[in-house]
């Protein structure tokens, strides 16, 4: 909303000297959003005129067409030898002898610095300029000089005030709960409590109208009370429609940044701005019959003023007339009806409409109006006949015409009232607000109060404050007008907490366990689709492709929520390495998106709504809670290029399948879960021969591994590029809370390498188990120190060299001991994989 | 000759004479002295210590005296040996601190070389960032509480008293799951944990619910479609706007210094009443202090305390959130929020495990 400073002061007695910032900080105290201040016309300065042209000389010899005009400045006339007229060269072509003009006196300066002086050019000399609004900062119109409209103003007059110029605007944005602040009177309303004066409500005065003429006043019916309970129609006859509109109302209407159009159109936008009530003007002659106010019927169209055929929906409000829709109540009129160049007869309507109706309207046919924006936010529900008076007229006061009368239809009004505790305005607050300034404030916002002694204060608020509906409403009044700065700042004391959960602390030393590895942390969205699953070679029927759809997704590409963490993890690395870091290792813990069994891509189609009066019940909460897929945390890897970089130490290691495995242990020691690793199987994008299998209990919580060639390849990344993806939740679940502590033998280690032989088929992972089940509880610790393969062992079997050491809790260990403990973990192995010592 | 050598050794092998004596300490001294380096004091030690030097020969020799010369040539022959052992080992010192002293400047490297072998990895800020806020919280006693980014729209919406015509309910702000039906919506703010934290856990409630929310912007320098927030939530007997104002700046200050401070400026939000908006005064702000808008606040709404079922004439609450993107950004001067969404590692590395 642009507030004009000069329009507002008409209506509240502002000091004269306030500053326009002051009275913005007071706006925005009040709760109004400021967003900009615009003084009008810049910086102009200097004699600045209305004059009139008294006669036009073309002169034609030079390239453009070009005016040198005589023009009257009456008593603003600085030269005495020539009184009142000067010449001017002028090179506009938008006006004719006679016109009114803005002709700017040698020495005024424009904006930008630009001194206006008397010159000699194209042979004659230019004593002044004759402006377009451009020139004067007033608009973008450069199209021609600005011609004001007969009888605007005397020759001579100082121009400043008659075109709005040095007039301050406030742009404010306006709260949904404040919309009778999308108005002047609203606003005078705030400012009028503010500076303690005042005000002159234009909304309660009903204009004095001719008494009407005869003829017939335009009838209405209104068949839906509840979505409008009040409808007003002003009939006018023998308008003048070429009547220009007077050029103040023109001004104010571009000040507050609206174009004006012609009389009829200018006036009800200028009085919704000075009331906040929409109005409509409809050109009688194209309506057929009472106009009528009712719910659309199937098959409706109507073509809008903005030339946009709307296919109506039932729960459509619509005004109609005997043939069909006319308007959309409330938000915008039909092309059809509308009033032009011809139009003598006007039919005005006035009306309230309630904010759901509209609200839904305006979103249903994406259709946002100067009206809808009102309603929306709840119009004074008794304005309607005061704002159309008004109308009415100013219309008769510039366009002529007879005024034959008003029909009405209204719906009866229950009186709304609210009850609350004087003192709970204070207690809110944190501060003592007297029971005298509490009645003080809502009487200053318009409500009355039936008994103001009474500790619970029966309030009646006012009609254009629709928003007042709770106690808390009521409340936040008083605050608001005392001011926020006014209350204190206290800190609550909390009870005694009990820190962050087990899982919150788990999650924090995963992310910082993984950082410490050398993985930088990322947060991709997430949002995937199947091209991207596609290039992972996920096959169709994978349940990763089973994705929560979005109904109004960011790109028509990724409708999905995401189901794995992979898809971004690899776009992100990719955008790493193409912007020049080959070497990057990343991580990302999130929620992903999984449906439960029975639920659907696209949910449900009839969700329960709980009332919001009470607490739902348990079974509801439940049956809301069922809508929800699972959303559990995941956290993956992805790595490329050099893990440990090669430089004048040596060489370095590159990033591969090891790394990734690795890092599902690092995750795992982080929760304090058990991790187990396995060869299992490879769901795609992983390499079958180099992924493995991430086990907590016998659940597989995820993979491991390389990416195939193929999925490097079709994701644009280099070869052998690995990661990792790793369900929290049955890890998290899996963490030993507290940690028992084993006591710690001081008798010395005894330390046995044992080389194995196994055939190159069998893991490891499991040749450790075995010696780990043979060796016995002496066994404190076993690592795998040496893989090899080659001449020195059969073709076909691998040689797996580990470190045992062997200590007892309570002695030192014999040397038999530690033969007999080796010679069993060895048989072990053997017993179990066929292994047997390297010789 | 000190006495004459009678029975007990004819032969007479070393020389026993103080001039013989001298001469062979003099020796010593001097190899000893000359000795450039431990290998040739090893020599020289060999020489003049060893067992065929001439002073453990005339030592020897003591033996062979008659009884009567032995204490005065012990004497005098043990005087020599210690002279020169007590040189050796001065010598010996010597040469190990010069040699010390010469193997550490020998074995200097260039200590300015890089040693990158593995890389640094980090958190991202907006991760850390949260994990502050958090921690700012919880040394107040709060909790943290989480709630599902796919959340109902009863939680998200209507228990937050922003009915069903509520203009923030459309599909220009909200993602919808399915249809616009479902009842189902992307998180549009944290507040759904809110309702959450109402209906499961025991009062008074002292919670803050950092998370990823969901609005449906385009990307761009200013907006980010997939963003985070953090809100915080009182429920207690008599809590007031003080209260809610107190706890801000004290939120300030732990976060941006002493100097830091809040305002509140009324505004409208369905969810609380009397409600505000939040400016920060931001001591750190690049060309200098000033203030900046944070977020927004209010006291809770009493209709959605009471969907949650709390006695409204018995608890009030407060409630306050703020963007962490844009936290971050004017904390950090970050100048583009892509650079935060990306997933570009060089921002991520910039603040390594903390900010």
């Amino acid at each position: 909303m642009r507030i004009p400073l000069s329009w507002l002061r008409e209506y509240v007695d502002i000091p004269h000297d306030e500053q326009p910032e002051v009275i913005g900080d007071r706006l925005v105290s009040v709760g109004l959003e400021l967003e900009e201040i615009v003084r009008m016309g810049g910086d102009n300065s200097g004699p600045v005129v209305v004059g009139r042209v008294l006669s036009i000389e073309e002169l034609t010899e030079f390239k453009k067409p070009i005016r040198f005009c005589r023009v009257a400045v009456g008593a603003a006339n600085g030269h005495p030898d020539t009184p009142g007229e000067r010449g001017i060269i002028c090179g506009a072509r938008n006006f004719v002898e006679g016109d009114l003009v803005v002709i700017a006196l040698p020495g005024t300066i424009l904006t930008g610095g630009f001194l206006i002086a008397s010159r000699e050019t194209y042979g004659h000399v230019s004593d002044g300029m004759i402006c377009s609004e451009r020139e004067l900062g007033m608009g973008e119109d450069h199209a021609g000089i600005i011609v004001l409209p007969e009888g605007t103003a005397d020759v001579g007059a100082h121009a400043y005030p008659v075109l709005g110029l040095g007039d301050h605007v406030l742009d404010v944005s306006v709260t949904p709960d404040m919309g009778f602040c999308l108005s002047m009177r609203g606003v005078a309303r705030e400012l009028a409590h503010q500076y303690g004066v005042a005000l002159r409500d234009p909304g309660l005065e009903l204009v004095d109208l001719p008494a009407p003429e005869s003829g017939e006043p335009h009838s209405c019916v209104v068949d839906d009370l509840v979505g409008c309970d009040l409808f007003t129609l002003r009939s006018i006859v023998g308008f003048n429609p070429t009547a220009p509109s007077p050029y103040w109302l023109q001004r104010r209407l571009v000040l507050c940044g609206m174009r004006p159009i012609s009389l009829a159109v200018d006036v009800t936008n200028y009085v919704m701005l000075e009331t906040g009530q929409p109005l409509h003007a409809f050109d009688r002659a194209k309506v057929r019959g009472p106009i009528v106010v009712r719910r659309a019927e199937p098959g409706e169209t109507l073509e809008t003023l903005d030339h946009v055929v709307r296919t109506l929906d039932p729960e459509d409000l619509l005004i109609a007339d005997e043939r069909g829709p006319i308007g959309l109540a409330g938000t915008m009129g039909g092309l059809d009806t509308e009033v032009d160049a011809d139009t003598s007869e006007i039919v005005l309507e006035a009306a309230h409409f309630t904010s759901r109706t509209v609200a839904r309207m305006s979103r249903r046919h994406k259709l946002s109006s100067e009206a809808s924006r009102r309603f929306e936010r709840g119009v004074d529900p008794v304005l309607a006949p005061y704002a159309s008076a008004r109308a009415a007229a100013l219309l008769l006061a510039h366009g002529g015409g007879r005024y034959i009368g008003m029909t009405a239809i209204e719906a009866a009004r229950e009186p709304f009232l609210i009850e609350m505790a004087v003192d709970l305005p204070g207690r809110v607050a944190g501060i003592a607000i007297p029971a005298s300034t509490v009645v003080e404030r809502l009487i200053a916002v318009g409500a009355s109060v039936a008994d103001s002694s009474a500790p619970i204060l029966v309030v009646t608020p006012p009609t254009w404050r629709p928003d007042l509906t709770d106690p808390a409403d009521l409340v936040e009044e008083v605050i608001r007008l005392g001011g926020y700065e006014a209350i204190p700042s206290t800190l609550p004391q909390a009870p005694a907490g009990f820190g962050l959960t087990e899982r919150q602390r788990a999650m924090r030393r995963v992310g910082r366990a993984l950082a410490a590895a050398g993985y930088a942390e990322i947060l991709s969205y997430p949002f995937v689709g199947d091209a991207e699953l596609d290039s992972l070679g996920i096959p169709s029927d994978d349940p990763r492709r089973s994705m929560l759809l979005l109904a109004n997704p960011i790109s028509d590409e990724q409708p999905g929520m995401r189901t794995t963490l992979l898809p971004g993890l690899v776009a992100v690395l990719r955008r790493n390495v193409g912007r020049g870091m080959p070497d990057t290792s990343i991580f990302e813990a999130g929620a992903v998106v999984h449906l439960r069994a029975g639920q659907l891509t696209r949910g449900v189609t009839d969700p329960p709504r709980p009332s919001v009066a009470n607490r739902p019940t348990d079974a509801e909460i439940a049956a809301l809670d069922a809508l929800l897929p699972d959303q559990p945390w995941h956290v993956g890897v992805a790595l490329t290029g050099q893990r440990a970089s090669s430089g004048w130490w040596g060489a370095g290691t590159e990033s591969s399948w090891a790394d990734a495995i690795e890092a599902a242990r690092v995750v795992a020691t982080a929760v304090g879960a058990e991790l187990t690793v396995r060869r299992g199987a490879a769901p795609a994008p992983m390499h079958p021969g180099r992924c493995a299998e991430l086990v907590v209990g016998d659940v597989v919580v995820g993979y491991a591994g390389e990416l195939t060639p193929r999925v490097c390849a079709d994701a644009g990344l280099p070869s052998r590029t690995a990661v990792m993806e790793l369900d929290l939740e049955p890890l998290l679940a899996a963490a030993v809370p507290v940690a028992t502590a084993h006591g710690l033998s001081t008798y010395p280690v005894a330390k046995e390498d044992v080389a194995l032989v196994v055939d190159a088929s069998v893991a490891a992972a499991d040749v450790e188990l075995s010696l780990i089940a043979g060796a016995g509880e002496l066994l404190e610790s076993i690592r795998l120190f040496d893989v090899y393969r080659g001449d020195q062992v059969a073709e076909g079997s691998q040689s797996l060299a580990f470190s045992l050491r062997f200590r007892a809790p309570d002695r030192t260990l014999t040397v038999e001991e530690v033969t007999a403990a080796r010679e069993s973990a060895i048989a072990a192995a053997t017993q179990a994989l066929g292994a047997h010592l390297r010789s | 000759m000190s006495a004459p050598n009678k029975s007990f050794d004819p032969v007479e092998v070393a020389d026993l004479r103080p001039e013989a004596i001298d001469a062979a300490v003099a020796d010593a001294l001097v190899a000893i002295a000359s000795a450039s380096d431990l290998d040739e004091l090893k020599l020289a030690r060999l020489a003049h210590s060893g067992d065929r030097s001439p002073l453990a020969l005339a030592n020897r020799e003591i033996g062979a005296l008659p009884p009567q010369a032995k204490a005065e040539a012990g004497k005098r022959v043990g005087s020599a040996r210690g002279k020169v052992r007590s040189a050796l080992e001065q010598r010996q010192f010597d040469l190990e601190n010069d040699r010390d002293a010469r193997l550490l400047v020998e074995e200097a490297v260039d200590v300015t070389l890089p040693y990158e072998r593995r890389p640094a990895g980090a958190r991202h800020p907006l991760t850390t960032i949260q994990e502050r806020i958090a921690d700012v919280f919880v040394s107040m006693g709060w909790e943290v509480a989480e709630g599902p980014e796919v959340e109902t729209e009863w939680h998200t919406f209507d228990a937050l008293n922003l009915g069903p015509d509520h203009p923030a309910r459309t599909m220009q702000d909200t993602f919808f799951v399915g249809t616009e039906d479902s009842g189902v919506v992307l998180r549009t703010h944290t507040s759904p944990v809110q309702i959450r934290s109402m209906l499961d856990r025991p009062l008074p409630i002292y919670v803050i619910c950092p998370g990823r929310v969901y609005r449906t912007d385009e990307l761009d320098s200013t907006h980010t479609p997939v963003f985070h927030q953090v809100e915080g939530l009182v429920v207690d007997e008599g809590i007031t706007m003080a209260d809610l104002k107190g706890t801000l700046d004290h939120f300030a200050t732990a976060m941006f210094g002493p100097e830091a401070k809040t305002r509140l400026r009324p505004s409208y939000f369905p969810f609380t009443e009397p409600s505000a908006e939040l400016d920060l005064w931001f001591p750190g702000a690049k060309g200098g202090p000033r203030w900046i808008e944070w977020g927004g606040c209010g006291m809770v709404n009493p209709r959605v305390l009471a969907a949650c079922g709390i006695d409204t004439t018995k608890y009030s609450g407060f409630a306050f959130g703020m963007g962490i993107e844009r936290t971050l950004m004017f904390r950090h001067d970050v100048t583009d929020m892509r650079d935060m969404v990306e997933g570009d590692v060089r921002f991520t590395l910039q603040f390594g495990q903390e900010v």
